[in-house]
């Protein structure tokens, strides 16, 4: 049966248009919303509710639900069913995305089109499940070998968890590239209340697949059908184009290149440009209280709630403080810390780790103010006041 | 041997916190008895790295590794040649897995260290589901049961593993169930005294899980070898021997219960009886069940 996104359907399986929801199933009605037809499962907490929600709704939009036999499984089967020609998607937590991290690289080597959310928990290894956290957040970044870019989301509600996974899928199919949504437990098992957008107001992307004559096509370069665009037509398995797809350097058309230096360069300089070259565009952050700051906050997710609080306080106490919320954490948005550390005399980053994305920010700032870590480990967000402390500390 | 006879020495102490009724803590309580203290235990991710130890509590004395998921018995192979290079060959190295730590995440490390002919006894501790995230659907969850990830009903029988692990052709191997202490008591001594890989599997019916009252785990257990659904059994160098009811039904001296006995008083098979019976679906279970006892007659027999 072929599956065809159906607006009526995905609205009568997600129902209410304002409902009170866990986070984890807000990913789920974001991935419904966005089209998503398959998802490839594997229970774990605190995500084990996504594919749960997947389970139930996602056959009745006439997707595809398969539970893997392990996280490699699931990434595997994610990457196969987006060359099937189906938006995919797949969720887990700490143990699961380390084991997913080499398929991770997979897909942006053979530039896949796929969506993982996150429901980041303690680690190391099983750590604390069920707790939340932010520790895998420099993994996202780097926790496949060689040199890629990540695309990362940061939801701080539930609403953002729907938004942000339909925001994933459209810059996955944008770039093709794996989209990451780094939800963590606090922020998955939170039930909140969500308003579903109407269709009409609903963006979405698909990849652009390949129409050139079929003698004439390349899979893997600059599109042929687009003007300066470094995101090659997507051949979709079984439409006659000649596909081959390798995690090994290849050339142009797809080949193994193993031996040849001009050609991994190339490779890699576009599937990496491709996204770098937009980092501005992909920039999207909220501001509070920042046109008079002398110092800020820069966080993002979970932390992101104690913190608007914290800064409330501080404002009541006369302190000149902002905040900056990275909504998409990658790629950092190293224009606006960097101006942001022109204006102020500190950074502060609270985030649920001993501190990860507090690095890049301060090469952003690059020595313009002084950055420092907040950090908060253990499964619990910060108290308003742990943060707050920060801003009284010389 | 009478179940007065098994060793009055607990290892598996009072600090569980399994719920009530778990058959985890029935089959470990045993296994404790019968491998004594000397023994190394590496778990994955399941009930138990969770149940005998959270703090401030522990349930057990002897040195335990919870490892990651997928890795029990690769873990335990390195173990066991730990000890060996200490010269201690006399200590009992186990694995114990659930089922999707065995079945699905953990079959690879499991082969592996199978082929490699690694010294230890791998027991795996079947509820037939993912229990510790919430009861969702395994390589062991039977046709037609609900779970979180199969609503109506898993659509896919289960893997036969006594037979996968059967392929590998190791010393000794058995099928036992946690309704049956000698029997288990039995094969894990059999299994202590044999050099070489081992594998025992112990059917563990969950009371959350499978949706039953938690006074009837060891009734579940019961009924389903005597329904046919679970077979006590043991290999030995190839040499298949069924094992108490098992080796009635294998024989034809006794006929296996209807499905439905056993079913029906699981929550997890309600919707095969209400609002009206499915016996399209349970004749499915049904004849299954027959299928792989007339292969069991035509192979073992």
């Amino acid at each position: 049966m072929k599956y065809k996104r159906d607006p009526k359907r995905i609205r009568q399986v997600l129902g209410k248009k304002v409902q009170f929801i866990l986070g984890d199933m807000a990913c789920v009605y974001g991935g419904l919303l966005a089209g998503c037809s398959f998802f490839g499962g594997y229970p774990i907490t605190p995500a084990s509710e996504v594919a749960e929600g997947m389970a139930r709704r996602l056959p009745r939009v006439g997707g595809t639900y398969i539970q893997m036999e392990d996280e490699i499984g699931s990434i595997a089967a994610v990457i196969g069913a987006a060359w099937g020609g189906a938006k995919s998607m797949t969720a887990t937590s700490g143990p699961g995305f380390s084991l997913m991290m080499e398929n991770y690289g997979f897909a942006a080597m053979t530039e896949t089109p796929c969506v993982i959310v996150n429901v980041q928990r303690t680690g190391p290894s099983t750590g604390q499940p069920t707790l939340g956290a932010q520790g895998d957040m420099m993994q996202a970044r780097w926790g496949t070998h060689g040199d890629f870019e990540a695309i990362a989301f940061a939801p701080s509600t539930v609403q953002e968890c729907m938004d942000f996974t339909i925001e994933a899928f459209n810059l996955s199919e944008k770039y093709r590239n794996p989209a990451l949504v780094m939800t963590d437990g606090e922020v998955g098992h939170l039930r909140e209340r969500i308003i579903i957008p109407e269709e009409k107001d609903l963006k979405l992307i698909d990849r652009v697949e390949a129409t050139i004559d079929k003698k004439k096509f390349i899979p893997f370069t600059n599109s042929q059908t687009r003007k300066n665009c470094k995101v090659p037509d997507f051949p979709t398995f079984g439409t006659g184009y000649r596909t081959y797809v390798t995690g090994l350097t290849h050339n142009e058309k797809g080949f193994p290149a193993t031996d040849k230096q001009p050609d991994h360069e190339r490779l890699v300089k576009r599937i990496t440009e491709k996204i770098i070259d937009d980092a501005d565009k992909l920039v999207s952050v909220e501001k509070f209280n920042l046109d008079d700051a002398e110092i800020a906050f820069v966080t993002y997710g979970a932390s992101a709630r104690p913190t608007e609080s914290a800064m409330e306080m501080g404002r009541k106490n006369g302190i000149k403080v902002g905040m900056l919320r990275l909504k998409i954490v990658w790629p950092v948005p190293e224009k606006e810390v960097h101006k942001l550390a022109k204006q102020v005399d500190k950074i502060i980053v609270p985030e649920m780790n001993l501190g990860q994305m507090v690095h890049p920010i301060r090469e952003a700032a690059n020595g313009n103010c002084e950055v420092i870590c907040a950090p908060k480990i253990g499964g619990e967000i910060h108290y308003p006041d742990e943060v707050y402390k920060y801003l009284e500390a010389k | 041997m009478a179940l007065k006879d098994l060793p009055t020495k607990e290892c598996y102490i009072p600090g569980s916190a399994a719920c009530p009724g778990c058959p985890a803590t029935i089959a470990l309580r045993i296994v404790y008895k019968a491998l004594g203290k000397n023994t190394v235990k590496v778990v994955p991710a399941c009930c138990t790295a969770v149940i005998e130890s959270l703090h401030p509590h522990t349930s057990f004395d002897i040195p335990t590794m919870n490892i990651a998921f997928e890795a029990a018995a690769a873990g335990a192979s390195g173990v066991e040649a730990g000890l060996r290079m200490q010269g201690k060959t006399d200590t009992t190295v186990v694995a114990w897995a659930g089922d999707g730590g065995t079945y699905d995440i953990g079959i690879q490390a499991l082969s592996g260290a199978l082929e490699r002919n690694t010294n230890f006894i791998y027991i795996c501790y079947n509820n037939e589901i993912y229990s510790n995230t919430g009861i969702q659907r395994s390589g062991a969850t039977p046709y037609g049961a609900w779970t979180t990830t199969t609503v109506l009903g898993k659509t896919e029988f289960r893997k036969e593993m006594g037979e996968i692990i059967m392929a590998h052709h190791i010393p000794y191997s058995a099928q036992t169930c946690i309704a049956y202490p000698e029997d288990l008591f039995k094969k894990l001594r059999k299994a202590k005294s044999i050099n070489g890989p081992k594998y025992i599997e112990i059917m563990a019916p969950c009371p959350p899980g499978w949706r039953f009252p938690m006074e009837k785990t060891v009734e579940m257990g019961t009924m389903a070898v005597e329904t046919g659904a679970w077979a006590l059994y043991e290999v030995e160098k190839d040499k298949i021997t069924f094992n108490g009811k098992s080796k009635l039904i294998l024989e034809g001296k006794i006929d296996r219960k209807p499905i439905d006995d056993w079913i029906i008083y699981q929550g997890r098979f309600r919707h095969l009886f209400r609002p009206k019976k499915d016996t399209k679906r349970i004749k499915e279970i049904e004849e299954h069940i027959e299928k792989m006892w007339e292969r069991y007659r035509s192979c073992y027999l």
